[in-house]
């Protein structure tokens, strides 16, 4: 009896992620809901710019690259024109944090039905380890190498907790995946963030606390210990925000 | 039906409904806000969507996601919001998306002004975006022109799996004519096995991406977009030829300057001067063969544009230098008046006797 075998949604091909770098234990996450949802014949995915701009080679759905940051605003172009397909995006911190905001946003606030996996690694991975919106005070990056100080670098931004007050948002749930129990609850989430999106509720954004052990110039060990002891205390996991936004089918009436 | 007196920008925003599409993405801009006004009216009760975009960045990606699903769909803008755009035209040409993208030019740089304007010559034909690209530009010149353009764009677009840009100017984006739409000609919608919209079960997945690392493979997807230009090079140049088949001096001029200069041509040849006009109505591609055919006969060209001297330069290079090509114009918003190119007609008139 098989009882661990690859979710029919992923690819047979290598990912290029270094090793350590959790974007794919998200990425089987993402594959195993959309088989379990069996909705891979009805999805389309919109990769970022940023460590996962190949993700439209790791899924078995149609697929759209989009330009930096702009993600929500194509998905919004898919999912408006075909109302009845499952859209979602893949994004960093980078990317929708930062270069994105206005489109991620927007696309909350107008509540659009579509699902976003935010991965939060706390800076720009692709590009070398520079800092993001995410990174944390006093965290080294190659941009803030004295580590990021308040009037200097600003502040970062928490994005679950900003993106709650938005009346569209029908989930908001920062989860991590440096632990068996952590990976657990992040399914969890991001299959409640696909159903959302089934039964119409409005945006469903599911933030990931993700390591980078590249950038971060740690062994992958020590990353999964630095989500616990730095980034969940900055960045507390949890649900911010559940409800039917845009009063699509509540099952749950 | 009888005619409609409608204004131009109304009357791509009918055309484009009456070419099937049934997906608008925009952003309030001046002078071509009427267009989301009435795509926001008519849409609904169409089946369609008209949607208020956060920015201009927004809507063409919005617009690139649609058409990216297999969707006739089209965004309009006037010059500063066109720029915001083109990141996101480079995309959709990278992917080899159709679409429309209408600009009502205005006045700049910057934020400029509101007024009538063909300043954006140069950035629609040679560079909406980053990278090896062209664009199809189409420059209509009445009210008529810009709904039977419009829904040629469409048909062109699908085609050759390419954003078509429509360059209108703000004088035609305000005008009204009276328009009969029961004449426009329609191509319908091809089959776009390509798009992203769920595999069904039933094919492959598609992927839609701009993305090359390797440079061989980057260049040999550059070459086989090359070769779609070259055939829109060759079979899809269009202009009006008027009078320049035994004129003397000829103007070159597109949109609501060739009016202009229509109406300088007739004074002229009252006044014994043999003028005509050629009237590109493609701007890319552009009728280079025909100008320069037409420089073996001439004796002097004139452009007339709405900017400091823009296509004047492709009037150059389409005639080979072969004979002397000059330039008349007004920036900032001004309209020149056929007797101010009457004028211009008669000083090179007297300088080649």
């Amino acid at each position: 009896m098989i009882v661990y075998k690859r979710p029919e949604a992923l690819s047979k091909v290598p990912m290029h992620y270094c090793p350590g770098c959790t974007h794919g234990i998200v990425h089987r996450l993402v594959a195993e809901v959309i088989d379990e949802l069996n909705i891979e014949k009805d999805t389309v995915g919109v990769a970022p710019v940023g460590c996962a701009v190949f993700a439209y080679n790791y899924f078995e759905c149609d697929f759209i690259e989009a330009s930096h940051g702009r993600a929500p605003a194509v998905a919004t172009g898919i999912k408006r024109t075909h109302p009845d397909k499952i859209v979602f995006t893949y994004q960093g911190d980078g990317d929708l944090a930062a270069i994105g905001t206005a489109e991620t946003v927007h696309a909350a606030a107008r509540g659009e039905n579509i699902t976003i996996i935010f991965i939060n690694n706390t800076n720009y991975g692709m590009t070398g380890g520079q800092m993001a919106p995410t990174t944390m005070p006093g965290q080294v990056t190659t941009t803030s190498p004295y580590g990021r100080q308040k009037m200097i670098q600003g502040n970062p931004i928490h994005v679950c907790e900003m993106l709650s007050t938005l009346d569209g948002v029908a989930y908001a749930e920062r989860v991590a995946v440096n632990s068996v129990k952590n990976v657990r609850a992040a399914k969890k989430a991001i299959k409640k963030a696909f159903q959302n999106q089934i039964d119409k509720k409005g945006l469903s954004i599911v933030e990931v606390l993700s390591t980078c052990p590249t950038n971060w110039g740690m062994s992958p060990t020590d990353a999964l210990k630095f989500v616990d002891e730095k980034m969940i205390p900055f960045y507390p996991l949890g649900v911010y925000a559940d409800r039917n936004a845009m009063g699509g089918d509540n099952n749950d009436k | 039906m009888a005619k409609v007196l409608i204004k131009g920008n109304e009357a791509v925003a009918e055309a484009a409904i009456r070419s099937g599409c049934r997906y608008y993405f925009g952003y309030p801009i001046t002078p071509q806000t009427e267009i989301a006004e009435y795509m926001a009216k008519k849409m609904p009760t169409v089946g369609g969507l008209c949607l208020q975009a956060e920015s201009e960045v927004a809507a063409i990606n919005m617009v690139y996601g649609a058409s990216a699903s297999g969707v006739r769909v089209m965004t309009s803008s006037s010059s500063p919001g066109i720029s915001l755009k083109s990141e996101g035209v480079s995309y959709i040409v990278g992917c080899d998306l159709p679409c429309v993208i209408l600009n009502v030019q205005r006045g700049g740089p910057g934020l400029g002004g509101i007024q009538p304007s063909q300043s954006d010559y140069y950035q629609a034909t040679k560079a909406l975006g980053h990278g090896d690209m062209q664009l199809f530009v189409l420059a209509p010149s009445s009210v008529q022109e810009m709904a039977q353009l419009t829904a040629d764009a469409f048909g062109i677009a699908d085609k050759y799996r390419m954003p078509v840009l429509i360059l209108a100017d703000g004088a035609l984006g305000q005008m009204m004519e009276p328009v009969d739409f029961d004449a426009l000609k329609f191509t319908p919608e091809p089959e776009k096995p390509w798009a992203v919209n769920g595999h069904g079960g039933a094919r492959k997945k598609n992927i839609i991406t701009s993305l090359f690392l390797k440079p061989e493979e980057l260049e040999a997807n550059v070459l086989e977009r090359d070769k779609k230009y070259k055939e829109v090079n060759e079979n899809e140049v269009r202009y009006e030829n008027y009078l320049c088949d035994d004129a003397d001096i000829i103007i070159v001029s597109f949109g609501i300057t060739a009016r202009i200069s229509k109406a300088a041509v007739n004074e002229a040849r009252k006044a014994g001067i043999k003028a005509g006009l050629l009237r590109p109505i493609t701007l890319s591609p552009f009728p280079s063969e025909i100008l320069n055919k037409l420089a073996d006969k001439a004796s002097a060209f004139l452009s007339v544009e709405l900017n400091m001297g823009q296509m004047v330069n492709d009037v150059k290079l389409a005639t080979q230098c072969k004979k002397p090509v000059y330039f008349y114009g007004r920036t900032g918003g001004s309209l020149m008046s056929s007797d101010d190119v009457l004028d211009e007609i008669k000083k090179i008139s007297g300088g080649l006797k």
